[in-house]
């Protein structure tokens, strides 16, 4: 994910609580703290993120038929990972940055199971590190 | 509870949520910004990918986690938190978290983390790391 530029804001933190079940407490004020795993949320600044429909763009989901079988978009994911260098707080903006980690393949009775890591760096406006995020994914691919 | 009461051994659980609708599902990809069809297509979801319906992100089962343990230690207070999905998580699922404190030092302390569904099986395995109040 890279998000040049992610405001973390009061309604989004509250929506985001909400679809995890949290108990109402209201809009968030600047300065609480996001659940521990907003930092994923950036996906919504990221311009070019490929699991949102965007205009112009074919989306694979169902319409007026079934859909698309994508290539490349049936990855899973397998592990993430945070490291909290401070809390995401409401009123901070961030900025998110990815990069490739290491890749490694796990052969199985159904095929090749190709694991890719990405790790992205979400950093204030002081540059200071604030989340670090590994996620690691994985394909099967046919023999 | 304030993670200065914890004690390693403890296990703390908690019901994070009971008969996951897929409404939920579609709420969380609302929030989060993964529209993955495979998520919330259920026409998608069996007749091109060729599962029995859709399944819930992973990161849904990490986020109604990430709740429970920032429960405990206070989403403040933690340093890491990381996990396994280890099985998919299906609509109709009862999900459940325990946390059990793994160690206690003078300033932190480790959780490890495993969330279940209702027949008893691991959907995530994990970790958490976090600063004690002083």
């Amino acid at each position: 994910m890279a998000a040049p530029r992610f405001p973390i804001e009061a309604g989004h933190v509250l929506a985001f609580a909400r679809a995890l079940g949290a108990a109402d407490a209201g809009l968030p004020i600047p300065g609480d703290v996001a659940p521990p795993t907003f930092a994923i949320a950036g996906a919504q600044f990221d311009p070019d993120y490929p699991l949102r429909p965007r205009p112009g763009v074919p989306w694979h989901g169902s319409g007026g038929d079934a859909g698309l079988v994508t290539e490349g978009a049936g990855g899973l994911h397998a592990e993430q990972h945070f490291v909290y260098h401070r809390p995401v707080r409401v009123g901070d903006v961030l900025s998110g940055a990815a990069r490739p980690g290491q890749e490694w393949e796990k052969h199985g009775r159904s095929g090749r199971l190709r694991f890719r890591e990405q790790i992205t760096e979400f950093r204030d406006e002081a540059g200071e590190l604030v989340v670090t995020a590994r996620s690691v994914s994985v394909q099967r691919e046919a023999w | 509870m304030t993670p200065r009461e914890l004690a390693a051994g403890q296990t703390f659980e908690t019901v994070v949520v009971a008969d996951l609708k897929r409404t939920q599902i579609v709420q969380y990809a609302g929030a989060s910004g993964d529209y993955n069809p495979l998520h919330t297509d259920e026409i998608y979801a069996t007749k091109i990918a060729g599962y029995p319906s859709v399944f819930a992100h992973g990161m849904l089962t990490m986020g109604l986690t990430g709740q429970a343990v920032a429960g405990l230690v206070g989403a403040e207070n933690l340093l890491q938190f990381g996990v396994r999905f280890t099985a998919q998580v299906w609509p109709g699922d009862t999900l459940t978290v325990r946390c059990s404190v793994v160690r206690v030092g003078a300033q932190d302390a480790e959780l490890s983390v495993s969330t279940v569904n209702a027949g008893g099986t691991e959907v995530m395995a994990g970790y958490a790391h976090a600063r004690l109040v002083t």
